[in-house]
């Protein structure tokens, strides 16, 4: 890897658009929320130089993004953050090179809203990788290690990774009554053919914006497999849907845009997932947040999600064989136990749904209802479970 | 060592025709000890040519050194050997001792088994009376040359010249020159000893250049002049002035004498009294000792000694080397002899020290048991009975007086490894006197490590008896043993099991006693009594512990120069980054944190010689709150503060970190914050000036 240029990339000041929102590549004045941004970044790299001038350790102060520092709101239905933060110093055998890459990845996020510029967390990591002056050793060796850097600093200064001019790849897509502008183009979201429109990992609004609807609820499915199968039988059409999968666990941009779709459009959303561990972890990501963006929960959360399947009670009510089902590995059964104790799986049905897996050791994967036919997920087991009564053909 | 014991056996008979009882009687007869160690010729350590050169010169550097010592002279020596011809070497060793009185010469330079060290228990290098009169014997046998001596015992006085050999056949000495024949010598006093042989000269472990260092080593008041066959003169001043102090002559300790020698002792002493006889014959019995001895063994103080029953001596003895047995402590015993498959007997036997079955058995007896009990059903009230019964069998005697033992003392011994090792760290100790088999002993021990001693070989174990090298037989020696059964791991340095450490380590044991017990006539390795092999260890172990604090010390300095190393790295690539953010200059944001980082890194202040450093450095409040970055004179003024903790795993060897780790609770290196008072710093320019 080759040293650090001597040129920053974004040396010319750059000009934002009047919001602060992130359009690539385009020119304008530096809006107030990138000046806010900006000038959180300088602050941070002030502190530290203070401090190192009266001969202290510098230390940035990163709150926990750890199981022990979050508190699940019942109130409100989220997880969040707690107080407690730890501290990067510089003058710390373990800590000194994290310190260093923070400053690192801040002074390329610093560059990047100068520029006007949004990139991807890939892009970051290798605009900032470099061999460190004098050595063999790379700033960042790979993006596992520049990708929860970036969190550290987001949290740190209480920045979004928008407002950092950062994106995430974009995973998941979406199909259903409805039309988008997406930055500027008008989309209609019922001609996507079979792939679906790919759900971007920047949707706020300056960026997506909704439009005309007719869908009257949300599907959230776990596995593109299955949300194909569901397309091609044009189900939302059928059934006046929004249909979205976010290939496994969704992603910020997914989570977010469910958040927006369910809170502006007044849409309730539906959650579909293999009946496993972790398919009970991606719903609870979806209503409550996740514990390592604990700190983001407050716009991304759907708390009103409700679960639409697959339960362990189902293979018994749809009448599903043993040989359709796997048994649970080890893996599983200790994430049974910690899903558990969870104060988000408290409520009765959930434990007992969980029990319930524990005892038959048994999980199935969505396309299990495929051995009742091939239409069954979309013509029995779906209507079926959205008719159904809370508690019982779905859970919240 | 008795020769009647070591008759061969009559030859073995040929087959179908077996000798008469008169055919055998009519071989049997005396064999002389020159007789015999001609045949045995590597008991005495001529068992090779190269050895036989060793052992020769040893010798005559030993009775030299004992005549200087005792006559109060600082030693001056001349060694000089010269290969003669392919093989044949002529070995010379000259002092300035008191000199040997004209008709004694022969006797003691060709008659085995004569000399003035045997008799008594007092420490000297020699005491067989074999040593110089073998090499004689030796270097005759190979060369038909006898020994040259010349002595002068005084100012004035002639110089004696003797040429001598031993006949082996009667050990007797025969004179080869005119018994008048003189020499001048331009000293006042001394012996010359002149000794052809065959032999080998080489270098290594075992060599005689090794034992004369080695000898230098262990006698800090010897000057000594070595000529070596090949290359120049070789010259080691006197390091100290001073002689050692007289080593007095002493009687045995009853700890620990044998019950044949107590015989022997009440039966030849006549008229007198028991007590009067044990205050006699022994150190440390005083009359009330005595009278207590007498009334554990039920005998009257004041019976004669000669016509006490041989039953009562043994309860004598028995009540003699009792003092001295001693317990691991109750529970540790208890709770072993719970575990055991054996029985009482053999437990008291195996954790016991000093004791001998008969007293094991005593004691269990006293105490209302039976030996044979299994150990199993043992329980706790009896092991605290058998402990009340040897309390009671025991009777206080003092350890044996220390000044009869001269040990190089701890300051010499570091001095002398000094002269012969490039270390960087000495340091050593001397044990308080013991006793074996009644005779008192002191260990002492030192140890060199680091610089230029190999890294990647084993220690380099030095053994000393009464200051002469042992350069054979280390395997077989008590001091090898002791070497191993002292865990150096647990010092920071490597050992595999039953192996010597490894390590830039050079290990000095010096065995001092009225009467060392070596394994064999050719006094190269100590035997192995429990009490020695004690001593030694805990010698060694409390040099193991200064070395080990030591070497902890130097490797966090280490760490931390590691540490410094990773900072100044960074510091590189963060200056960039903060520049660039914060505009202020690349330069400037350098310093700044090349300022800070001696507040943040520490490292040792050299240790003391002989100990490891218990603090650090202290640093000063010049980092306090608000204060401009802190200069070399601010953190000199720390003297005020509170001392310093120790470093990390300092005295607590077997806690070494196991690798660099700034984690964890307690560790010492969180502590260095500035404005902290414990705060530790190390005294360095930042790299980059201040701006
Ligand atoms: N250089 C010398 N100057 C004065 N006396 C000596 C000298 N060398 C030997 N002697 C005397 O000669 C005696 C015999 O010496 P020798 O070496 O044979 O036996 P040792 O030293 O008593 O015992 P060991 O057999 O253990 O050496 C000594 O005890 C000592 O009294
Ligand atoms: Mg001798």
């Amino acid at each position: 890897m080759a040293p650090r240029k001597k040129t920053p990339a974004g040396a010319t000041p750059a000009t934002k658009t009047a919001d602060g929102g992130a359009t690539a590549g385009e020119a304008g004045v530096i809006g107030e929320r990138d000046r806010v941004t900006l000038q959180k970044i300088t602050d941070l790299a002030f502190n530290a130089l203070a401090e190192v001038r009266r001969g202290k350790n510098p230390a940035l102060s990163i709150p926990v993004r750890a199981l022990s520092n979050v508190s699940f709101d019942q109130e409100a239905g989220l997880i969040r953050l707690g107080e407690s933060r730890q501290s990067r110093n510089f003058f710390h055998l373990k800590q000194a090179k994290l310190f260093m890459q923070t400053f690192l990845i801040a002074e390329h996020c610093k560059k990047l809203i100068e520029a006007g510029a949004t990139t991807s967390i890939r892009d970051i990591y290798y605009g900032a990788k470099h061999s460190v002056a004098g050595t063999k050793e790379n700033t960042f060796e790979e993006q596992a290690e520049s990708d929860p850097i970036i969190e550290d600093l987001e949290v740190t200064i209480d920045a979004l990774r928008e407002e950092l001019h950062l994106r995430a790849e974009n995973r998941g897509a979406m199909v259903g009554p409805m039309t988008i502008r997406d930055t500027g183009d008008t989309i209609d979201l019922r001609r996507m053919g079979s792939g679906g429109w790919s759900i971007p990992s920047i949707v706020e609004d300056n960026r997506i914006e909704f439009m005309k609807t007719e869908a009257e609820y949300i599907l959230f499915i776990e596995k593109g497999a299955v949300w194909a199968r569901l397309n091609e039988d044009r189900f939302w059409q059928k059934n006046n849907c929004m249909l979205l999968h976010g290939s496994g666990m969704a992603a910020r941009g997914t989570r977010r845009l469910l958040r927006r779709m369910h809170e502006e459009l007044k849409l309730p959303v539906y959650v579909l997932t293999d009946n496993d561990p972790w398919g009970f972890y991606i719903y609870s990501v979806i209503k409550q947040g996740s514990i390592n963006l604990a700190y983001e929960s407050m716009r991304m959360a759907v708390p009103q999600a409700r679960f639409l399947g697959l339960m362990s009670s189902d293979a018994e009510r749809f009448n599903l064989q043993p040989n359709v089902s796997m048994a649970l590995k080890d893996e599983d059964s200790a994430r049974i136990e910690q899903l558990m104790r969870y104060d988000w799986f408290a409520a009765k049905r959930w434990q007992e749904e969980l029990a319930l897996m524990k005892k038959t050791q048994k999980k199935y994967e969505l396309e299990a209802l495929s051995s009742r036919g091939i239409r069954f997920i979309t013509e029995e087991y779906i209507p079926q479970k959205l008719r159904g009564r809370r508690g019982d053909s779905w859970l919240d | 060592m008795t020769t009647e014991a070591l008759i061969q056996e009559p030859e073995a008979p040929k087959q179908g025709r077996r000798a008469s009882a008169e055919a055998m009687g009519a071989k049997q007869r005396d064999i002389s000890v020159s007789e015999f160690f001609t045949k045995n010729r590597h008991l005495l350590g001529f068992d090779n040519p190269a050895k036989a050169l060793l052992t020769t010169i040893k010798e005559a550097v030993d009775n030299a050194l004992d005549a200087c010592e005792e006559a109060g002279i600082l030693p001056t020596l001349d060694v000089t050997v010269e290969e003669v011809s392919d093989g044949r070497y002529r070995v010379r060793v000259e002092d300035n001792g008191p000199g040997i009185v004209k008709e004694q010469i022969p006797k003691i330079f060709a008659k085995l088994l004569y000399g003035s060290k045997f008799h008594r228990l007092r420490q000297s290098r020699g005491q067989q009376g074999i040593g110089i009169s073998a090499a004689g014997m030796y270097g005759h046998l190979t060369t038909g040359r006898p020994v040259v001596v010349v002595s002068k015992i005084g100012k004035g006085r002639p110089a004696w010249r003797v040429e001598v050999r031993i006949d082996s056949r009667t050990n007797e000495p025969k004179q080869l020159n005119d018994k008048n024949d003189t020499v001048t010598w331009d000293k006042d006093h001394g012996t010359s000893v002149e000794i052809e042989l065959m032999g080998l000269y080489r270098g290594g472990r075992t060599s005689v250049d090794a034992y004369l260092e080695q000898t230098v080593v262990a006698n800090p008041h010897l000057e000594l002049s070595y000529k070596p066959p090949k290359g120049p003169l070789v010259h080691f001043p006197r390091v100290s002035e001073l002689l050692p102090p007289e080593a007095q002559e002493i009687k045995p300790h009853p700890h620990g004498v044998e019950l044949g020698m107590l015989i022997k002792i009440l039966h030849e002493s006549g008229r007198k009294h028991v007590g009067q006889t044990l205050m006699e014959e022994f150190s440390r019995v005083t009359e009330a000792v005595a009278n207590e001895l007498c009334k554990r063994a039920g005998i009257d103080p004041n019976a004669v000694g000669s016509r006490v029953d041989a039953a009562k001596i043994e309860a004598l003895h028995a009540a003699m080397v009792a003092s001295n047995a001693a317990l691991p402590p109750i529970k540790k015993f208890a709770s072993k002899v719970a575990r055991s498959d054996t029985n009482l007997r053999e437990e008291v036997l195996e954790e016991g020290t000093g004791f001998s079955p008969t007293l094991a058995d005593l004691v269990i007896r006293r105490a209302g048991l039976e030996p044979t009990l299994k150990a199993k059903l043992v329980t706790p009230m009896m092991v605290e009975k058998f402990y009340a019964a040897l309390h009671e069998s025991q009777v206080k005697i003092l350890p044996p007086p220390a000044n009869c033992i001269v040990p190089v003392g701890e300051a010499l011994v570091m001095e002398g490894l000094r002269r012969r090792f490039k270390g960087e760290f000495f340091t050593s100790h001397t044990r308080p006197p013991a006793v074996y088999r009644g005779n008192p002993f002191v260990v002492e021990a030192g140890v060199a490590f680091g610089g230029t001693l190999s890294k990647d070989d084993s220690a380099d174990v030095l053994r000393f008896a009464n200051r002469v090298p042992l350069l054979y037989q280390p395997r077989a020696c008590a001091i090898h043993e002791a070497v191993l059964k002292v865990d150096w791991k647990s010092y920071g340095l490597q050992q595999r099991k039953g192996e010597l450490p490894v390590g830039p380590l050079a290990i000095f044991v010096h065995l001092a006693s009225v009467w060392v017990p070596f394994t064999s006539e050719a006094k190269e390795a100590v035997a192995h009594y429990d009490e020695v092999v004690r001593e030694i260890r805990l010698a060694l172990m409390e040099c193991g512990r200064k070395l080990g604090a030591w070497v902890k010390a130097q490797q966090a300095e280490r760490w931390e120069t590691q540490r410094k190393s990773l900072f100044e790295k960074y510091i590189v690539e963060l200056a960039a980054s903060i520049h660039s953010i914060t505009k202020v200059s690349e330069e400037s944001v350098k310093a700044d944190f090349h300022n800070a980082l001696p507040n943040h890194v520490r490292i040792a202040v050299a240790p003391v010689e002989g100990s490891a450093p218990a603090a650090l450095e202290g640093a000063a409040e010049g980092a306090a709150e608000g204060a401009e970055a802190p200069t070399e004179e601010a953190t000199s003024a720390g003297d005020s503060s509170p001392p310093p903790p120790p470093l990390r795993g300092a005295g607590r060897p077997s806690e070494m970190p196991p690798e660099l780790s700034d984690d964890g609770d307690g560790n010492p290196f969180e502590d260095v914050t500035p404005g902290n008072k414990r705060q530790l710093v190390l005294k360095m320019r930042p790299k980059s000036g201040r701006k």
